[in-house]
């Protein structure tokens, strides 16, 4: 008797616990405007709200988790959190590893800062580490500084260490319109990478469904290329 | 507090005072508890282990010697990153696989698919749907044993050291008084080792305390983490944007680690008073 009513409760505990489908969104809160964590402590930006919507379509449940940029994969694959959601560009080497949603942010063209009055991008350009842009940078034959973070990029610059960083045109465009003159824009924007997808695992084919369905939903009624605008200046014409 | 509403609006100590009390800074100062907890909770369990070790690597059954001798030096000799990003995984890994077995028989699938490790989602560790605190609580405790492990390590070989380093003639003294091993040991060697024992223990106290910015490598967000985030440069996205700041957040902490050296030396000049009363040992005379 009382192996079935343990067996019952067993049963129970594991029925509910499906039940409740809560996804952890991983994300890595220190690249505004796509994600970023506010002064209030929360996450923020245009992928918190973008990935608030999804889950209110698909009727998940949503949680959200601050990861570094470096562990963001391994983290996922092992299963700490369900999805990654931080301006990651779809590329085939990522893609080898885990699998993405359809793009919900088109390739965004990256751009080089510098210091005032330089005239191009110099031969020691800082970028994040593990991003199309350290790779595009050491392809194209100059020497690349990489950084864990995209802050320490860009304060890289200020303090003379590199000649200019390359990063995604949107996250810098604040940085610059906020410097009274002291970053500029350098060169001309280079398009690297495809567009901008949410990662999950690759055993994970129900989610990528459900968020690639309320991506859709939001496509078809133009509220996502709205919030893209809005947040990032882009028009994304899905 | 109602005046921080508008935070634009905001100048001189205004702005401080709403700057310094943002939900983020409060996270800050929080964290100075998660680091303070965390030493308070590995610190004995460090000496545990540490005593334990110890007392394996001079014990008389081999198999107990060679279990002490492994641990001493196979911890001592893996850099600490790497057993930082191993222990924890693979402690977390080996608890969802326990539980896989147990709460999900029936599921055919291999949990290891390529590159991804599933378990069912009843055997995940913890729940998915369990409150972000359960998470954060859970990363604390992977990463207090992590700390244990490798400290203790450390600590063993101390002990071991100080265990060996009490007098020959104390010990024979003992033993022509007729005390039982088990007696010399406990009454006369464990006594006196502390005194040697504490110029160690103290060393390892101090890296402790500047070890945890590893926490934020098993996701928990720790004072330094909380530095570089607060510090960074702000747009004007933000309520209160300001440039790189990291410098002063960073002196801050500065300031902190060598309050906390100091108040440690002050602790350890004590007790080592304590246990040299009465033994003509160098700590006497200090």
């Amino acid at each position: 008797m009382k192996k079935i009513i343990l067996a019952a409760t067993i049963a129970a505990f594991v029925a509910g616990s499906v039940a409740a489908d809560t996804v952890r969104m991983g994300t890595e809160g220190a690249y505004p405007p796509y994600n970023f964590i506010n002064d209030d402590g929360e996450v923020d930006g245009l992928e918190r709200e973008l990935g608030d919507r999804l889950c209110e379509i698909a009727g998940l449940d949503c949680v959200w988790v601050v990861n570094d940029w470096d562990s963001i994969i391994p983290n996922l694959v092992s299963g700490n959190y369900d999805t990654i959601i931080a301006g990651m560009s779809i590329t085939d080497e990522r893609d080898e590893v885990i699998d993405f949603t359809q793009e919900y942010i088109p390739s965004d063209p990256s751009a080089y800062v510098a210091l005032a009055g330089a005239d191009s991008a110099g031969d020691v350009v800082a970028a994040q580490s593990a991003t199309i842009q350290a790779s595009h940078v050491a392809s194209s034959g100059a020497t690349v500084v990489e950084f864990a973070s995209p802050d320490e990029t860009v304060a890289a610059v200020r303090s003379g260490e590199v000649d200019s960083v390359l990063a995604d045109r949107a996250f810098l465009a604040d940085i610059v319109a906020d410097s009274n003159g002291e970053l500029v824009f350098v060169g001309d924007n280079v398009s690297i990478g495809g567009g901008v997808g949410i990662g999950v695992r690759e055993s994970d084919g129900d989610l990528k469904t459900a968020l690639n369905v309320a991506i859709d939903v939001m496509k078809a009624d133009g509220t996502l290329n709205e919030m893209v605008k809005r947040w990032l200046d882009i028009d994304a014409n899905y | 507090m109602e005046m921080c509403a508008d935070p634009s609006s905001l100048d001189g100590i205004n702005w401080w005072m709403c700057y310094l009390t943002t939900g983020k800074h409060q996270a800050f100062y929080a964290s100075f508890g998660t680091v303070l907890l965390l030493l308070a909770l590995t610190a004995p369990v460090v000496m545990v282990l540490g005593f334990g070790g110890a007392m394996a690597r001079k014990s008389k059954i081999p198999p107990f010697r060679w279990f002490g001798l492994a641990y001493t030096n196979i911890v001592r000799g893996v850099p600490d990153i790497i057993f930082f990003l191993f222990v924890p995984i693979a402690m977390d890994q080996g608890i969802e696989y326990l539980r896989h077995r147990v709460k999900c028989p029936d599921v055919r699938e291999p949990i290891r698919q390529g590159h991804d490790f599933v378990v069912c989602t009843a055997a995940k560790m913890p729940l998915g749907s369990s409150p972000q605190w359960i998470h954060e609580s859970y990363g604390f405790m992977l990463a207090l044993i992590a700390f244990a492990l490798v400290f203790g390590a450390f600590a063993a070989n101390t002990l071991y050291g100080a265990m060996g380093a009490v007098p020959r003639a104390q010990l024979e003294t003992a033993e022509a008084f007729g005390m039982t091993d088990r007696q010399v040991f406990w009454r006369v060697q464990v006594k006196q080792m502390w005194v040697y024992a504490l110029p160690g223990l103290s060393n390892l106290w101090m890296i402790l305390i500047k070890a945890t910015p590893l926490l934020f490598l098993l996701g928990v967000e720790d004072i330094v983490y909380w530095a570089r985030e607060l510090g960074g440069s702000k747009t004007t996205r933000f309520a209160y944007p300001h440039p790189d700041w990291r410098l002063y957040y960073f002196v801050f902490l500065l300031v902190f680690y060598l309050f906390m050296t100091w108040a440690s030396e002050k602790v350890f000049n004590r007790v080592t008073k304590r246990l040299s009363h009465g033994q003509a040992t160098v700590g006497a005379g200090s």
